[in-house]
């Protein structure tokens, strides 16, 4: 099909709606300033990765896995699990391999006996005390670095507290919880910047709660679900998916993942809706995408309910 | 700037975006009557009075040109009409729009310079602005202040009206408006009218339909009598409430397609009970930032409930035209044949690269990040962009002794329009629908927080439950518009409607607040 062709169009001292407008240049970004590049060595192997990447992404790079539990990629590392600890030659303590920067000949021990003891300490510190039965990664890491937290005994001290079930959209147990500060992350700087929730406590008595620990409902929250969307032990759990799992009907083995578009407003966030048995039973965001980076709010996490309400009986004539 | 927009709220993932900037040492200026919670996060808020957008905005003009700050460049360059702008702008000095619009001159001075030194801006808008009467006025006297300084065209800076639906922006692209065939092309163009009639085989008038409001007069008028309504429910949404009821009870067939038994199906003679669109449906959608992504079928539609595009075909086959068997991608394929600026986003594409901004016109092309920037190409390509002049003018709904107090309307973080979808789901937020006024007005006429008052504009009456609220300033009150069976703001709010684009002024109706009990 032809294009209409607009004849000395900058005569025009204002466009005209019948008339289509030419095409101009595609627009460009700004060119992004180029990273020198820094060599180091991992596991004897060298690599040569950008300016500003972390450890974790260079042995990412060669195909390492690295155990992680308070990283995620759309969140500023916090440094507090100690599970990624990785052995860099010349420091006199381990380092966390999710923070630190590379720096020009560095030489790195991923794997090494002391790497090793030292992750399946925490492994088997918070496991320990910690109800991790809805952790899907831990019981993988646990079985890698041999950590076997029965071994501090029946008496040995935990986190157990009653669940918190305070509205209908969240439940929060924290004693799935291991204090890895993602979902105060996501409620802060990071996202959401709510501020709904801190650390409160010190030692073994440090614990997430919200301002003097009232109800979510009496708090700054806004139910944005962005720290469930973030949690990596279950700790905080949409509703309905605990209630699934109360009612032993959670079967992720049966689910499906669709991706649409949030039916709100004109944002065009990404929602990843999970279905059981045609039922939809959660949704969440893919951390990559550029508009949400995993988040979303209120309407877009649990706005979708209106798709599950059946048609009523015709109304009578 | 956020000007006339609560985007904290009504585009919270956006928010988070602009609170990246934030932290990254962006200035933030938010223009809205109330202190919401974006103008929290402020650099400065200007608190003006509802309406009166366009007077400041001049006097931000006026100080810019006063104090050398225009970009002169590039007004010779790429617009048109300065000289006139210029002088009509001469009147709106800082005293004047301090006066009509209630901003302190120095804020407005502060604004101005800000925006108009910044290397980059944005200048992003929402119902605000274009709830009013005069709502293109509005607009435009945004779009001056863009050509005036050049913030428009370039990475970083420009112009953004947030769309507040997912597909409003779709709707429109896709001819959903009355002029336009889809990709904005004119129906008075006759090459383009022919365009379309070859590819449809069918004869298109020539001229211009009506809009949404035309449709409500031509209906009082009779020359309107039968309505299909799809997905949209006007017996609560549309202005000026006891008036839209007569009209929509006085038409002589009304089929309504919808997801729920709304009050506007109440009304129909047919009900089509339709799929929920972004669940059930599959097909594309049109982001607030143009990007063209995909919708998916995530779960099956319950029993008896149909595929939109099922019922138009199947509507299109009774009315003597079958279009063969609904399929998305094959209408998605035409668009893109008929619609320059979709060309080159096949399905395979939009895939792929997660969404496309357009235009995209062909397959290597893409998408456009931001438009205009035709503005800076020398030679100029295509027409100037034209300074408007535009006059401050007062809401319709004027304020005097009868009806003291400003009413405004808006959304709620988590509720959703006339409430249709969003009710369906138990929010913790969600709180009885009150009548917000100042503590100031609150202790004036003596209101307790929950009290029931009577609330009552040129048009209506409604009862309501009273909740303080600091954010806003004596004088102003505030109603949301997701629960007409709770509270029906739009009984109290008046169709005065924008000629050009249709829209009614919902954000200003002067009321009365009394008492149901005499103290």
């Amino acid at each position: 099909m032809s294009e209409i062709v607009i004849t000395n169009p900058a005569n025009f001292d204002a466009p005209r709606p019948t008339i289509p407008l030419p095409r101009g240049p595609i627009p460009a970004a700004p060119p992004k300033i180029a990273r020198r590049s820094i060599d180091i060595k991992i596991d004897g192997q060298a690599i040569s990765v950008p300016e500003g990447s972390t450890i974790l992404d260079a042995a990412k790079e060669l195909g390492i896995e690295t155990p992680t539990l308070c990283y995620l990629e759309s969140l500023t590392p916090v440094n507090v699990c100690r599970v990624c600890v990785v052995e860099l030659e010349g420091s006199r303590t381990l380092v966390p391999a999710c923070s630190r920067k590379v720096e020009p000949n560095m030489s790195i021990k991923t794997d090494s006996e002391r790497v090793r003891l030292s992750r399946r300490i925490v492994l088997e510190f918070l496991a320990s005390s910690v109800d991790l039965s809805t952790a899907p990664n831990m019981r993988e890491y646990m079985d890698r670095y041999d950590a076997h937290p029965e071994r501090f005994g029946e008496t040995r001290a935990t986190v157990a507290q009653p669940i918190k079930i305070d509205n209908d959209l969240y439940v929060r147990d924290y004693s799935k919880c291991v204090l890895c500060y993602k979902c105060v992350e996501a409620c802060g700087v990071d996202a959401q910047n709510t501020f709904a929730i801190a650390v409160a406590g010190r030692g073994f008595s440090a614990r997430i709660a919200t301002e003097f620990d009232v109800p979510l409902p009496d708090s700054a929250c806004v139910y944005c679900g962005n720290c469930i969307g973030v949690c990596p032990t279950g700790a905080l759990m949409f509703k309905s998916e605990y209630d699934m799992r109360q009612a032993g009907t959670w079967d992720e083995a049966r689910q499906t993942q669709t991706d649409t578009i949030c039916p709100y407003c004109g944002v065009g966030c990404d929602l990843t809706v999970h279905q059981q048995d045609g039922k939809i039973v959660r949704v969440t965001s893919p951390l990559d995408h550029s508009v949400t980076h995993g988040n979303l709010c209120i309407k877009g996490r649990f706005g979708w309910q209106y798709v599950q309400i059946q048609p009523a009986d015709p109304p009578e004539e | 700037m956020l000007w006339g927009s609560n985007a904290r709220e009504t585009h919270p993932i956006f928010f988070h975006h602009l609170l990246k900037g934030l932290r990254n040492g962006a200035e933030l200026y938010v223009i809205d009557p109330r202190r919401t919670s974006s103008a929290q996060w402020a650099t400065l808020w200007l608190g003006l009075d509802v309406g009166s957008d366009i007077s400041l905005a001049n006097a931000v003009a006026r100080e810019i040109i006063a104090a050398g700050l225009h970009d002169e460049k590039f007004i010779r360059h790429a617009t048109s009409g300065f000289d006139a702008y210029k002088a009509h702008v001469e009147k709106y000095t800082l005293e004047r729009a301090e006066r009509e619009t209630g901003v302190p001159a120095a804020a407005i001075r502060k604004m101005a310079h800000a925006y108009a030194k910044a290397p980059r801006a944005q200048l992003c808008w929402t119902l605000g602005i274009t709830e009013h009467h005069n709502a293109v006025d509005n607009v435009v006297a945004l779009i001056n202040l863009t050509i005036l300084t050049g913030h428009v065209g370039r990475y970083g800076s420009g112009v953004n009206p947030l769309r507040g639906q997912n597909n409003v922006q779709g709707g429109g692209d896709m001819g959903a408006i009355p002029d336009r065939f889809p990709g904005f092309q004119h129906v008075e163009n006759d090459e383009i009218r022919a365009k379309y009639e070859k590819a449809w085989g069918v004869k298109i008038q020539p001229k211009r339909g009506w809009h949404l409001s035309d449709m409500f007069e031509a209906m009082e008028h009779g020359a309107l009598t039968t309505l299909y309504v799809l997905g949209e429910n006007p017996a609560d949404s549309e202005a000026d409430r006891h008036r839209t009821l007569k009209r929509l009870t006085g038409l002589e067939f009304m089929v309504v397609q919808d997801l729920f038994y709304t009050k506007t199906a109440e009304l129909a003679d047919v009900v089509l009970p339709a799929a929920a669109g972004a669940f059930e449906n599959e097909g594309t959608v049109t982001s607030s930032e143009r990007r063209v992504q995909r919708v998916r079928r995530t779960v099956a539609s319950p029993d008896g409930v149909r595929d939109d595009l099922d019922i138009i075909f199947d509507l299109a086959c009774r009315l003597g035209h079958n279009w063969g068997a609904p399929d998305p991608e094959t209408i998605w394929n035409e668009v893109r044949s008929l619609s320059p600026m979709h060309g080159g986003m096949s399905y395979r594409r939009l895939e792929e690269l997660g969404g496309i901004q357009w235009p995209c016109y062909d397959e290597s092309h893409p998408g456009e990040m931001f438009l205009h920037g035709r503005f800076w190409s020398d030679p100029l390509i295509g027409p100037r962009a034209p300074f408007s002049v535009v006059e401050f003018e007062p809401p319709v709904d004027q304020l005097d002794e009868q009806y003291p107090i400003r009413l405004t309307t808006g959304r709620k973080l988590d509720d959703y329009n006339t409430g249709v979808q969003t009710e369906k789901f138990a929010s913790p937020l969600r709180r009885e629908v009150a009548l917000e006024v100042s503590p100031e007005d609150g202790l004036h006429y003596a209101l307790l927080e929950g009290e029931r008052v009577r609330v009552t504009s040129r048009r209506g009456s409604v009862v309501a439950p009273v909740k303080f609220d600091a954010a806003l300033r004596p004088g102003l009150a505030f109603l949301s518009v997701h629960a007409h069976d709770q509270v029906s703001t739009n009984d109290l709010t008046i169709d005065a409607v924008d000629p050009r684009s249709g829209t009614s002024e919902f954000k200003a109706t002067a009321i009365r607040i009394e008492k149901l009990q005499p103290v």
